[in-house]
């Protein structure tokens, strides 16, 4: 029986784990040195803050890998020795395998600060890490004040959390606005007002000069660029992440940033495959990056590669873009592409609103020529994936988009509505005199075939 | 802030401790006017039960339950023992020792706490109500911008299955206890609310009233809590007020009004077969003697678990009942939100909640079955067994054991919804419905799940809802009572509760929105 073997037991080597199961008698082992078993990565900063515990996190029962025959190996694999198809773990032991496939995620970027390593400084990413920061910062008391470098969703969710246990926070962010490598400026700025809103000590423009050491090794100031001394006990690296594969320097498996892959996701080498963060395209497909640490993206490789591994060789050809995440208190989902104005292209005109007095926002990208609908960007108002997927398939123009904005409201029943709001401004934005479509069951449910996976029940 | 608080929970438990002290207190004294007028209110044949209580109660003072209530059930049980020995069972005694106690008790009450019912009204409920009030109106400010806010939950004693939790599982099921078993302790109770009872009803308190209104208190008191935890969920203020109100007016406020009106006292919303007793003989003859009223509820009730139930569910999900009006499903949001997330989501629990409530709606149905079979064909027995004796099983381990004591008792335990998830007949019912025919169902929205796990982990209910929300598949589950709060701790705006058209709301998927589309379409077809 051919044996496949997955590094990493988080959502991509988890999902492809599932769908060999569902397509094959194969013999499955998921190597992993961070838990027993698996569990949703962005979930566990709800653990620190009390929402939910550990166990919580993990979405199959404990039983469910015997029951489906996928074996849980916890060891640390050292090496990948690919002429004898076997991998070395830290205590010596070997793993042979028939087919290898990477999943072994990302790491938290360090970008080579003087004391870096110090003890209190740390990211957010493992379990350990979850662990770590419990350590670092059980309380105010502990901690009395933390600071966090880099402006991205981990930082923002890492200063959630420690507000949550009321300790000061300090937010160092490189640019001078919150995000806005990938947020339009309206969104960013919102969301600052919110950081601060937030009583975080946001500080914009302002970077990580050095991390001090008191006389135990532990971190205990941080100086930035602008001259400043902040002291602090626990200081939080959040700059990013980058793919977790430093034990496959002398494999001989062609590296990157990540692990290079093609598009039917396998490596230089036959019979191993790289997906979910750590695997890098030889190009991007579409506009997306070569490197896509995302949930989604990495579930959607598994997905794919499962078919490749049972005989039915696909690539990996993800559907239109789509992402979410939570500021604090502020829902963010976003379908297509919307760009900031730091990485939009000449042709991209964006519509914005928001509201007078509520964190809520939608920018709408649209061609500014053609007027077709390239992507929507939305905080504080749920949409409907299915509709913006359609939409987007079919190709709409923002006309289009916004008379039938209704159709894509997600948000709980009683919730206000903003769609008449937003068209009114758009029509006196845009010289345009739309009225609002009345939400229709029959058009959400109206599966244009291309767009929509075919139904049974 | 913190220091209101502080104050508003030292506040609560003086309150609490009173109300609890207040059982044991109290000076009684029977005079010889009043055990007559019981005697023959009661038509109590028994001479020699008769003559004990002339002889050891009559005129004399007892200092609290504790000693009046062995007088007198020792008196009942010898004098029962004696007729039964004698073959004069004319004079034995059905009503049992606690409910003569609990009689005589509330004829008989003399002293601080019978003649201050106001100020002792005010020590009790007036301290809990105002002490609970300064404890949660705080986190107006405390809890900061509106949005989630769970923090801490797994870290306090009191929602994390730590002491605080395990007192309040000690005091709620003493309570219950108390309630159904020891009725006699609840004597002094009834005299805090005595002035309220007359002005509804026309007539004293029984240990029901208390815990009617008692319910009604704790249920306002905690729907506030709600209305600030979730006051950025326009859903959960709805549906909040609509439980409240269904509680106050309807399970409350015009049964009694009826009474006074000389009508029966009546429960428009309470459906069978949650209402068990609607078909049991004493209340069928009861409406059947109530005129044009009581023919009208007798209809009513039939029309509203045959036609009104199942077509609500049909249009909006078994949640028009379980979550905006029934009084069971009240208390589990109000008083039991702190606890929602103990519910266990493994597939052991679901198994065992499938035979539980199942049988549960089978013995109730039975029951009933035999219980009119009984009515019309006036035999007191249905195959050999008697109908009395299944009636009186079903009350003491569904009526009281299962709904009251586990029910509620248990809830900082396994969660507020074990009576709701386990053992309600007409959840079950609904439950068919909901999952066979309705329009209801909870979306998943396309593959934006990160399966987090905080909506499996706040489901009252106990289903794995990201098992679901994970596949991309809507959630229909017959359970479901829709709550709404699993929409709400959504980070990712994954899930919403919605009635739409039947076809399309099952939607089992193996590979989830945003990917290939080519692929989805080979693989969710076969």
């Amino acid at each position: 029986m051919e044996h496949i073997v997955i590094i990493g037991n988080g959502i991509s080597g988890v999902t492809v784990a599932r769908h060999i199961r569902k397509l094959s008698d194969k013999k499955i082992t998921i190597v992993s040195a961070e838990t027993n078993y698996f569990f949703s990565r962005t979930a566990l900063m709800y653990v620190y803050m009390g929402h939910m515990k550990f166990e919580h996190t993990q979405p199959y029962e404990n039983w469910f890998w015997k029951k489906n025959r996928i074996e849980l190996l916890k060891g640390f694999v050292t090496s990948v020795n690919h002429e004898d198809k076997t991998l070395i773990l830290a205590e010596g032991k070997e793993l042979t395998y028939d087919k290898l496939i990477i999943a072994t995620g990302s790491k938290p970027n360090k970008f080579g600060w003087p004391g870096q390593d110090l003890k209190g400084v740390q990211g957010l990413y493992s379990k350990q890490d979850l662990d770590q920061i419990e350590e670092n910062a059980p309380n105010k008391e502990v901690c009395n004040r933390a600071v966090i470098v880099g402006g991205g969703l981990i930082g923002i969710e890492l200063a959630e959390m420690l507000r949550s246990r009321k300790i000061p926070v300090t937010f160092l962010v490189r640019e001078n606005s919150f995000w806005n490598g990938v947020l339009p400026s309206g969104e960013s700025e919102m969301i600052n007002e919110h950081i601060l809103e937030h009583h975080i000590d946001l500080k914009l423009e302002t970077n990580l000069v050095e991390i001090l050491s008191d006389e135990n090794g532990r971190a205990k100031a941080i100086t930035t660029d602008k001259g400043e001394t902040i002291e602090c006990n626990v200081v939080g690296l959040t700059a990013g992440v980058t793919p977790n594969i430093d034990f496959l320097k002398e494999s001989g498996i062609e590296l990157g940033r990540g692990v290079k892959v093609n598009r039917l996701l396998e490596t230089n080498i036959k019979d191993i495959y790289a997906i979910g963060d750590c695997a890098e395209q030889h190009e991007g497909i579409g506009n997306r990056r070569p490197i896509e640490a995302v949930w989604y993206t990495g579930r959607m490789m598994g997905e794919t590669l499962a078919q490749t591994i049972c005989g039915n060789p696909r690539e990996y050809s993800p559907g239109h873009w789509f992402n979410s995440a939570k500021f604090l208190d502020i829902e963010y989902q976003t379908y297509g592409w919307v760009f900031s104005e730091r990485s939009k292209k000449e042709h991209e005109n964006h519509f914005h609103w928001r509201h007078a007095s509520e964190k809520i926002c939608i920018t709408v990208a649209y061609d500014k020529d053609s007027k077709k609908f390239l992507g929507i960007n939305t905080f504080g108002i749920r949409m409907r994936h299915e509709m913006f997927d359609r939409w987007l398939t079919e190709e709409r123009n923002i006309d289009y988009v916004m008379e039938y904005l209704k159709d894509a409201n997600f948000d709980p029943e009683f919730y206000s509505h903003y769609e008449e709001e937003i068209l009114s401004k758009y029509n006196s934005v845009m010289k345009t005199n739309l009225s609002p479509k009345k939400k229709s069951w029959k058009r959400i449910f109206n599966k244009s075939p291309k767009s929509q996976p075919m139904r049974h029940s | 802030m913190k220091a209101i608080q502080n104050i508003g929970l030292v506040i609560f438990l003086i309150g609490l401790a009173v109300f609890a002290a207040v059982p044991v207190l109290g000076t009684y004294k029977l005079d010889q006017n009043t055990f007559d007028e019981i005697v023959k209110e009661k038509n109590i044949k028994s001479d020699v039960f008769i003559q004990a209580i002339n002889q050891n109660v009559v005129s004399k003072d007892f200092n609290g339950m504790l000693s009046l209530s062995p007088a007198i059930s020792s008196a009942l049980d010898a004098a029962n023992s004696q007729h039964r020995k004698n073959k004069e069972y004319k004079k034995v005694i059905y009503t049992s020792g606690h409910d003569m106690a609990a009689l005589v008790g509330k004829k008989s009450g003399a002293g601080f706490i019978a003649q201050n019912k106001g100020l002792m009204w005010f020590l009790t409920f007036g301290l809990g109500i105002i002490g609970a009030l300064m404890f949660i109106l705080p986190n107006v400010v405390l809890l900061g911008k509106k949005g989630i806010k769970n923090d801490g939950i797994y870290h306090e004693s009191a929602t994390n299955k730590g002491w605080i939790a395990w007192m309040v599982f000690v005091f709620l099921v003493s309570f219950y206890l108390v309630l159904y078993f020891r009725p006699e302790f609840a004597v002094n109770w009834t005299f805090l609310v005595d002035p309220i009872s007359q002005s509804l009803s026309g007539n004293p308190a029984g240990h029901w009233f208390v815990y009617g209104f008692m319910y009604c208190v704790v249920m306002t008191v905690m729907a506030v809590r709600m209305y600030i935890k979730y006051r950025h969920n326009v859903y959960q203020m709805v549906r909040t007020t609509s439980v409240l109100f269904f509680q106050i007016v309807f399970a409350f406020l015009i049964p009694e009004i009826m009474v006074r009106l000389q009508m029966p006292y009546y429960d428009f919303k309470n459906a069978f077969p949650l209402d068990y007793d609607f078909f049991f003989q004493w209340n069928l003859k009861s409406l059947l003697d109530s005129g044009g009223i009581g023919l009208f509820i007798l209809v009513w009730g039939v029309v509203l678990t045959l036609v009104i139930v199942p077509v609500m569910v049909y249009f909006f999900g078994k949640r028009w009942y379980c979550s905006w009006v029934c009084g069971c499903g009240g208390l589990a949001e109000t008083l039991g939100d702190p606890y929602r997330q103990h519910s266990s989501k493994s597939l052991f629990s679901w198994k065992v909640e499938r035979w539980l409530i199942h049988g549960v709606l089978l013995f109730a149905v039975v029951m009933t079955g035999m219980t009119l079979y009984s009515f019309f064909t006036e035999s007191g027995t249905v195959l050999g067994i008697k109908t009395q004796s299944v009636q009186n099983t079903y009350s003491l381990l569904i009526g009281a054991i299962f709904a009251g004591v586990i029910g509620t008792g248990f809830y900082p335990i396994f969660g507020n919804r074990v009576w709701c998830r386990f053992g309600c007949p007409l959840a079950a019912y609904l439950g068919f419905v909901q999952r066979f025919k309705s329009r209801f169902r909870i979306t998943t929205n396309g593959g934006q799940c990160i399966s987090c796990g905080n909506c499996s982990t706040y489901c009252e209910q106990g289903i794995d809802v990201r098992a679901y929300a994970q596949k991309g598949e809507n959630i229909v589950r017959s359970s479901c009572v829709g709550c709404g709060v699993c929409s709400a701790v959504c980070p990712r705006g994954v899930l919403k509760l919605e009635n739409g058209p039947e076809q399309g709301r099952i939607n089992p998927t193996e590979v989830l929105l945003g990917n290939d589309v080519d692929l989805m379409e080979l693989v969710n077809k076969k």
